[in-house]
């Protein structure tokens, strides 16, 4: 099965330019807002502005009034069906705790009413004008307290759709885990001493630089269109059709260019609302969210909090695991199991040789904003807790951390228990390793560092800042097994153009140019050959959407497989055409060539035949896969970086990624990818997060007060992309979309203690947090 | 009120409400290409060139521009409908775009950047691009399409820079 190594490669593996990056350098290609739709209307929503209360009355008289508003939904007038907002698939493992309105609110920020306008400033001042009448309720605002007696129950009056997970909102629990493996307390015992540390993270914002936008309108066919910057245009369609009940049949999903995603997109938000106008008024309709409302209305990070007990032999040996989490949710229960598991599930396999896990965990929901899919998911979460606690047990043991990662991580033959326990809302699948490089993941990047020149020097910059390195390790999954499916379809054009169609969706990944190579390098065409045609419900099969690092390995392999059944046809017609067996022809350059006699037939002539000459058909096919496992990439990743010990500030001066992505298809767009992560990772480690006042309304929702990292910002930055191969993969690849997210925040954690020895348990690392770390050692 | 603007060497001819932003303008007649991704002027994605200055077009008003040359994306290819500037042409080989939405703004900065100082060194180039937010990339790769562009503008040398005008 294995076609080998780049070298044997004409497109895969090849810096190509992106598909799509002539029109986007241009500024022709055209995000979701930049379609001219014509009578269109606007819609913008009211908002609550207490973080928990009974809607008593809702008075829209006055905002009615005015001219140019055309209606106002809120949740006297419109469906009252539950669902979730989580773009997953079918059934969801998110609980149904959302409806379009409701009669409670549940942080401030949640929707209230939706006004519709000729116009959105119109509809923004009737916004304005809605008096709401509403019975306070108790709020709860710490997660860590959210289970306690005396804090109010967010989702305890609803009815909820039975879905095969614990959920208990009579205990504010949104989800619950409770997995384990071996003899955990026999395993504590064993041990020479105990190493129990708790972890945080917060709230923060994707900040892809579009905001969420939808609009909707009756197409000539009568078919309600929806034209989305979203990450999950099937599941639109899907969430869309039940939570109105119109039949899917009826509805068109179009995602167009999109700006960014992160997870922020995989949230069926705006589509069911935009659509309701449509359906209402019968006009066509626009929402656009403002930065404020995606700060505080969309989607965040989930906060989580991590305590990681591990029993350790002098030998260095961990005898016993336990990790316990407990994760914000929000007002609604989006992504509340999965982000969760994938604390889990993403990080205790890495070392596998350790004897007994437990991994229990807990999501709750508070009167704050909600959490949902963002890069990394969860995985983020529990590698701060790890390999902030593998750099601790290494110092305390004095060993080599590089030695120790490198001597207990999972290898290539083997497996972890965890894989087959832990699933996305059902057990998971088992697999063994096929392809990890990590030990080159580490030692390249340590070098690239100069981890043994620097590790523990202290050295002394001019200004008095103080440096160190830290690092830390990881893995992800490749899609989510036997549940994320992808497929594609090709047909073939006389000019020897192939016309790729795939529900694969392109958030700026690439992920429509890293499809077209694969099919290219299956037909042995040049990438330009390949009209690449992704994301429209009615157009496009199936594809689950971007999410779960799954495109290049999931849809990829659905590429290949019909880009070979293309093949196949092709042969079998140069075979009519040459009056020779198959078996005796190859693909090359466009061509099908008798290995016989070196004649060759064009592509061209062979569809041009098959259309209209001999045996005629269309060349076509079409594939669908779903993987059997996740093969996970690798990555080693490595901080340095200097603190300002009279203020606490922290600066990262270098950062090095080394990752084994397996065949990166296409290695411009992978580093790419990791690069944008770490950027994100850094900035999250060390800036970002968001600062509530008392009644739990975000007080900073603006990116001058919200701080991302801009180009001054960042650090020296190196990645390393290790060969490799992953021989159940499309040429060899695995997923690189998520991974290198999940190491900036410990890697810098742990490159503040070889700093200054002060050991940080809670991003973001503030100038305020450190230096009280600093001080509180002094003391 | 109706006035002429200069876009992208262009009299246009627009009506437009006394309290609108320049992006709002923009993009109300048909310049698409101008993007939003704030309204604060905080994320640079809105950048025009304003004079060949840059300037986050949604806090400019649209009445302060009146008659100044403001250049989107499209200007930078308006004598070559099917080209791309050598700063397109970098962006686009070097990995410059992911998503692409900020793209024409970091076009723009660049293309003015250089044309003041042709050979900037990497912090001439991360200062210039403060302003401009980009998710998608870590910065790694538009530094790399910035750099790239500067040489090929040096490649192409004068007569590229005449038949672009300005």
């Amino acid at each position: 099965m294995a076609e080998k190594i780049s070298d044997d490669f004409n497109y895969v593996g090849k810096p190509v330019r992106k598909v799509d990056s002539l029109s986007l350098a241009r500024g022709e290609a055209r995000f979701t807002d930049d379609y001219d739709i014509q009578n269109e209307v606007y819609g913008v929503f009211l908002y609550s502005d207490i973080p928990h209360g009974r809607i008593r009355e809702i008075d829209t008289a006055e905002a009615l009034s005015i001219d140019g508003v055309i209606d106002i939904f809120h949740h006297g007038n419109t469906p009252n069906t539950l669902y979730t907002s989580a773009g997953q698939g079918y059934p969801e493992p998110s609980p149904y705790d959302t409806r379009l309105f409701d009669s409670v609110v549940r942080f401030v920020g949640d929707r209230v009413a939706l006004v519709v306008a000729e116009s959105e400033e119109v509809a923004r001042e009737a916004a304005g004008k809605i008096k709401v009448n509403y019975e306070e309720l108790p709020a709860v605002f710490d997660y860590e307290r959210a289970e306690e007696p005396d804090s109010p129950r967010i989702h305890a009056d609803g009815e909820f759709p039975k879905i095969p997970v614990a959920y208990l909102p009579e205990k504010n629990i949104a989800a619950k885990i409770d997995i384990g493996f071996g003899n955990i307390d026999e395993g504590f015992k064993e041990a020479d001493f105990i190493v129990e540390n708790t972890y945080r993270m917060q709230y923060a914002s994707h900040c892809a630089t579009e905001p969420h936008v939808a609009r909707a309108y009756y197409d000539d066919r009568g078919r309600l269109t929806i034209v989305t910057a979203t990450q999950v245009p099937f599941h639109a369609r899907r969430i869309v059709s039940m939570v109105l009940g119109i039949p899917i049949s009826s509805i068109r999903v179009i995602k167009p260019r999109i700006g960014g995603g992160f997870g922020g997109k995989q949230e069926v938000i705006l589509e069911p609302y935009v659509a309701l106008i449509t359906v209402r008024t019968g006009r066509a309709s626009r929402i656009k969210l403002s930065r404020k409302e995606v700060f505080v209305s969309s989607r965040t990070r989930h906060p989580m909090r991590v305590r990681l007990k591990t029993g350790v032999k002098k030998s260095g040996e961990i005898t016993a695991l336990e990790m316990d989490a407990l994760m914000n949710n929000g007002a609604y229960g989006s992504h509340a199991l999965t982000v969760l598991s994938n604390a889990g599930s993403k990080v205790l396999p890495l070392f596998n040789k350790i004897p007994s896990i437990r991994f229990r965990g807990e999501t709750v929901y508070t009167n704050l904003p909600v959490g949902g899919a963002y890069r990394g998911y969860g995985a983020t979460q529990g590698y701060f807790a790890f390999n902030q606690q593998i750099d601790i047990i290494t110092r305390k043991l004095g060993l080599d951390i590089i030695e120790y990662c490198k001597k207990w991580h999972i290898r290539e033959g083997e497996t972890s228990k965890i894989f087959e326990a832990l699933g996305e809302g059902k057990e998971g699948v088992s697999q063994v390793i096929k392809s990890c490089k990590l030990d080159e993941c580490i030692d390249r990047g340590a070098a690239e560092i100069g981890w043994y020149e620097k590790r523990g020097k202290r050295r002394k910059l001019d200004n008095g800042w103080v440096t160190g390195v830290g690092m830390a390790i990881g893995m992800q999954g490749s899609g989510i097994p036997l549940i994320d499916m992808g497929s594609a379809s090709i047909k073939m054009n006389e000019d020897g153009s192939f016309n790729l169609f795939i529900g694969a969706t392109d958030l700026g990944t690439g992920s429509d140019t890293i499809l077209a190579q694969i099919a290219a390098e299956v037909l042995q065409v040049p990438v330009d050959k390949m009209i690449v045609l992704s994301s429209d419900t009615d157009l496009t099969p199936f594809d689950v959407g971007a999410y779960a690092s799954s495109t290049t390995y999931v849809s990829g392999s659905a590429v290949k497989k019909c880009a070979e059944k293309i093949r196949k046809d092709i042969l079998e017609v140069a075979s009519q055409m040459l009056g020779e067996e198959v078996s005796g022809l190859k693909v090359k350059e466009g061509t099908v060539v008798s290995g016989k006699t070196g004649e060759s037939v064009s592509y061209s002539d062979i569809c041009t035949y098959s259309l209209y000459q001999g045996g005629q058909h269309q060349i076509q096919a079409e594939a669908s896969s779903v993987m059997p496992e996740s093969p996970p990439p690798f990555i080693a990743q490595f901080a340095e970086v200097a603190v300002d010990v009279e203020t606490g500030k922290v600066k990262p001066l270098r950062f090095v990624s080394a990752v084994d992505c397996g065949q990166a298809i296409n290695p411009v767009l992978a580093e790419g990818q990791v690069e944008g992560a770490v950027v994100n990772g850094i900035s999250y480690a060390l800036t970002e997060e968001y600062r509530f006042d008392k009644k739990g309304r975000m007080v900073n929702p603006s990116f001058g007060n919200y701080k991302i990292f801009t180009a001054p910002d960042i650090p020296e930055i190196k990645t390393i992309l290790v060969e490799s191969y992953e021989e159940t993969g499309p040429f060899g690849a695995k997923s690189v979309g998520e991974i290198a997210i999940n190491g900036p925040a410990p890697a810098i954690a742990n490159a503040i203690y070889d700093a200054v020895g002060v050991r940080l348990f809670e991003t973001p690392f503030t100038p305020e947090r450190v230096f009280k770390a600093l001080k509180s050692r002094e003391e | 009120m109706k006035a002429d603007f200069i876009i992208n060497g262009r009299r246009e001819s627009l009506e437009f409400d006394s309290r609108a932003t320049l992006l709002e303008v923009l993009r109300n007649s048909g310049h698409r290409e101008v993007k939003s991704g704030c309204e604060n002027g905080e994320c640079g994605v809105c950048t025009v060139l304003l004079d060949g200055i840059p300037v986050n077009s949604c806090m400019v008003l649209a009445a302060s521009v009146i008659g100044r040359e403001v250049t989107t994306i499209r200007g930078l290819t308006e004598d070559d409908d099917t080209g791309l500037s050598p700063v397109q042409e970098a962006f686009a080989e070097a990995g410059g775009i992911q998503c692409g939405f900020c793209t024409p703004a970091k076009v723009l900065v660049t293309y003015s950047l250089l044309s003041r100082n042709p050979q900037p060194s990497d912090e001439d180039i991360m200062n210039a691009l403060d302003g401009n937010i980009c998710r998608c990339t870590g910065y790694v790769k538009i530094l790399d399409s910035v750099k790239l562009a500067a040489e090929k503008l040096k490649a192409s040398g004068k007569e590229s820079r005449k038949e672009r005008g300005k």
